[in-house]
């Protein structure tokens, strides 16, 4: 494509820029050549987010969005529908291995300081994927209209009850009705299949445009950008495409590998990515035992539950919810709370490492208590790790200021 | 870094063995859905006993006699005790009120029950009546406790007199060391045609055919997975060899 | 960064390699997306062969069941209805008197009645034009679309004429005779929908 260029391209090229996004985009865009394996987890999100569109279209020609006949319709695609089982464990299994890579590839960017400047927006870009990605995650459980679908949705829903005087005409608003009927699952329907893919692919546009337009960053936090050869290349940077594309593909096909054994092998995934209770239809006069929703929301879940005691008057209910969003909130303005001036952990000093590290737990723990039930010492775990994970964030602007930290080397250091 | 990923995992085992157990005991068995006999002896017991109030309705006759070997007029005939057409879905003619009326909770669809309930309680579940006066059946279960459901399988297992305890709890005479109770039901308040052995072998086909029922797929499942497995196995090995191709450009 | 000393042959070989693996799983992935497309189970069900109990057709009466949402037309043909389909003057009308047109009528049918029995006849009421379904129209008398009518199907959509064993006259709108679903009679049952048991 470099100097013979074909007809064909040259008309092509002079109407829309084919060549041009090509070279900007793969060919020419020089990512730092020390990237590690941390950075396949934004590619991984790619594939799954294509794999959830194309099963989501798939499975949207068989469901049928009414409270009667949701539950029969999700058995008639994995019984009736040739292969549409194998479509419904993609989709299942997609939506859990989405928050796992999106959970890796935000953790990536806490180790190496991504979110820090220039790189603030693309962090907020994310954050906002990921806010939609759990609307989108939610509305997408409430589908099958079985037992956790409907009592997970029923909890989800009243949490918004507990915002004062509003509350309850703004949960009966998002219900549409006096409880969860076929009207909630039609329009939960409508934006799981069309508003919020719509939303997420935009968002996922914005994030790559605003990366593409600074350069990505690199486990030693090096600005690539400072040396360039005399072409005005970044003497440490290779083309993203092949080295990062067709030279990742032994990552690729491992996370496939890991991916088809869930799918093949452990759809359920011991009754985590799909619960067995989800395997009864919705009834609204039996409450299962143990309601919790799906692992990915296990963390604020925890976080909610951790709760049980009021404050200054305000009851227990709404300071949980109050908690639970300030634990999101905390993630979009973690670029202002980092005055680190080193981006890499690698280069922080040890209050930074021992604070990623122990946050890293604190959230897996939260994660796992999250759809444990509610007993005593797992309530007691709750607030510990919910303390250590409000202490991370709100300690960060003076942990990060007053360490002492090793300086950055100019290059990209040779192994 | 890779140390730092491990113990990142370990420290958050030990919290793994806090979690909650199942609230009953329950006995165990490994359930073998290649094993056609097992199943078709499953679908017998299912459809004489356990049909007329518990349907399979999000399966279809076909698919099953297909599944498990049966030539269709066979099943038509033999395993068919509606007016339904082979390739109809496995209803029953009882409506949720009448079951509701009779049994105080309409008798739920089965189809899916191996996947809310697993293996083990079921096997569990459907050898824990035994005899209790107070019940408006006459019967209750080790496994669920006040349960509406009557002991449909009684002329094969009998009825126990006292409730059941697990083949797994064991007990043995503190003085002794002698076994004292090997598990499961040691008094008959009414005998029936099998012997405890035979009995547990029915109710092993029948759960055997309640897991084959939730998921029939799942014999394509893992031979697809297999597959797919062989090829991304090959892909990988072409993948690595392209990548170290590739980053020789580099060092 | 430097490309000196490579290998192209073996790079270009696992570019080729690459490829075609990567053609091979994507045809993989296709699969459960383009096999879902075909008739479910479910269909099929519903699509299954359907029976009839034909035992009080009357000669010279039509009745009209449905299968696989098409409709099917059962007529028992009079005596004079089956002498009037091999004369010479109705045969010289049609456009394909011998059912030559296989694709028209299961290989049994391939005569001049177009049934397995002289006087049952059994085909699709979907005329082979635009798909109308065309009206049975059996006294022989004058019609206003035909003055020398016998006895046959008259489309109303395009004025397609067809006789009593359902084939196209000459010079109409439509191409062909009237399809003949797979069918078979056991007794007094007629089943629509499979050949033999």
């Amino acid at each position: 494509m470099s100097n013979s260029k074909s007809n064909f391209m040259t008309w092509l090229d002079h109407r829309l820029p084919v060549t041009n996004a090509y070279e900007k985009h793969m060919s020419k865009y020089y990512a730092p050549r020390n990237l590690n394996f941390w950075y396949v987890f934004g590619l991984l999100a790619t594939l799954v987010f294509a794999n959830q569109i194309l099963t989501g279209i798939w499975l949207t020609m068989s469901y049928v969005p009414s409270a009667d006949e949701a539950f029969r319709s999700v058995e008639y695609i994995m019984r009736d529908v040739e292969m549409g089982w194998l479509i419904r464990y993609m989709h299942s299994t997609g939506a859990s291995a989405f928050f796992i890579v999106v959970y890796l590839h935000m953790f990536r960017g806490i180790m190496y300081g991504s979110y820090q400047k220039p790189r603030e927006l693309i962090w907020l870009f994310g954050c906002l994927i990921y806010l939609v990605l759990m609307a989108e995650g939610f509305m997408g459980y409430v589908l099958p209209w079985g037992q956790m679908s409907y009592w997970g949705a029923q909890v989800i829903i009243s949490l918004f009850g507990a915002i004062p005087v509003i509350g309850d005409g703004l949960a009966e608003w998002i219900r549409g009705d006096f409880l969860i009927s076929t009207i909630t699952l039609n329009r939960f329907f409508a934006l799981h299949v069309i508003a919020l893919p719509l939303v997420l692919a935009l968002l996922i546009v914005l994030h790559i445009l605003a990366l593409h337009e600074v350069g990505s960053n690199n486990p030693d936090g090096v600005d690539i950008k400072k040396h360039m050869d005399e072409y005005g290349r970044p003497l440490d940077g290779i083309p993203f495409h092949p080295y990062y594309t067709l030279g990742k593909l032994p990552m690729i096909i491992i996370f496939l590998m890991v991916f088809s054994g869930v799918v093949f092998f452990f759809p359920e995934m011991d009754g985590k990515f799909l619960e067995y209770a989800n395997f009864e239809p919705a009834n609204a006069l039996k409450t299962p035992e143990n309601i919790h929703p799906v692992w990915y929301f296990g963390a604020y879940y925890a976080i909610l539950r951790a709760i049980d005691f009021s404050i200054l008057g305000i009851d227990a209910k709404l300071l949980g919810v109050c908690l639970m969003g300030a634990a999101i909130a905390l993630l979009f303005i973690l670029p202002w709370l980092d005055r680190s001036p080193v981006k890499s952990w690698r280069y922080k000093g040890m209050y930074s490492k021992v604070a990623i590290v122990v946050f890293a737990i604190a959230f897996m723990v939260l994660t796992w208590l999250g759809i444990q039930p509610a007993t005593g010492l797992n309530n007691l775990l709750s607030k510990i790790f919910t303390l250590i994970y409000f202490a991370f964030f709100l300690l960060m602007p003076f942990y990060s200021k007053y360490e002492k930290t090793k300086p950055v080397p100019e290059r990209v250091p040779e192994k | 870094m890779k140390k730092l990923f491990l113990s990142l995992i370990l420290s958050v085992t030990p919290l793994v063995a806090l979690a909650a157990g199942p609230s009953v005991e329950l006995d165990s068995i490994d359930t073998d859905i290649s094993d056609k006999a097992s199943l078709q002896r499953g679908l017998q017991t299912y459809m004489n006993y356990c049909m007329a109030c518990h349907s399979l309705e999000y399966g279809r006759y076909n698919r099953v006699a297909a599944d498990l070997d049966i030539p269709e007029e066979i099943f038509a005939e033999n395993l068919i005790f509606t007016d339904a057409a082979i390739g109809s879905l496995m209803e029953n003619s009882m409506s949720r009120q009448d079951g509701a009326d009779w049994f105080g909770a309409a008798p739920p669809d089965l189809t899916l029950v191996a996947r809310v309930r697993g293996e083990d309680w079921l096997y569990s579940y459907m050898r824990g009546f035994y005899q209790d006066d107070s019940r408006p059946m006459g019967v209750n279960n080790s496994v669920f406790e006040n349960v509406g459901m009557p002991h449909v399988l009684m002329e094969l297992q009998g009825l126990c007199a006292e409730a059941p305890t697990p083949v797994s709890e064991r007990r043995f005479d503190p003085l002794t060391g002698n076994l004292m109770t090997s598990g499961g039901c040691e008094n008959y308040a009414v005998e029936g045609s099998q012997t405890k052995a035979e009995y547990d072998e029915t109710i092993y086909d029948l759960v055997n055919f309640l897991e084959y029922m939730g998921e029939p797929f799942a014999a394509d499942r893992e031979r697809i997975g297999w597959m797919v497995f062989a090829f991304l196995a090959v892909f990988l090995v072409i993948g690595q060899l392209l990548y170290r191709e590739l980053w020789k450009d580099i060092h | 960064m430097t490309q000196d000393g490579v290998n192209k042959g073996r790079r270009r070989f696992l570019y080729i390699a690459t490829g075609a693996m990567g053609a091979v799983g994507a045809v993989g992935v296709a699969t459960p997306f383009v096999r879902s497309w075909f008739p479910s189970e479910k269909a099929k069900a519903i699509g299954a062969p359907v029976t009839v109990d034909i035992s009080r057709l009357e000669p010279g009466e039509m009745r009209i069941t449905e299968w696989r949402g098409k409709p099917i037309f059962i007529v028992r043909r009079t005596e004079e209805a089956i002498a009037n389909l091999s004369s010479e003057e109705l045969i010289d009308n049609l456009a394909d008197p011998q059912s030559e047109v296989v694709s028209q009528q299961p290989e049994y049918a391939q005569n001049t009645v177009r049934s397995r029995s002289e006087d049952l006849l059994v085909i699709e009421g979907v005329c082979t034009h635009l798909g109308c379904s065309p009206q049975f129209i059996p006294s022989v008398e004058p019609q206003s679309f035909d003055a020398d009518w016998t006895g046959g199907f008259f489309c109303p959509c395009h004025g397609s004429r067809f006789d009593m064993a359902g084939r196209v006259y000459r010079g109409m709108p439509a191409p062909t005779n009237l399809v003949v679903p797979p069918h078979m009679i056991q007794g007094s049952m007629l089943t629509i929908g499979e050949d033999s048991a």
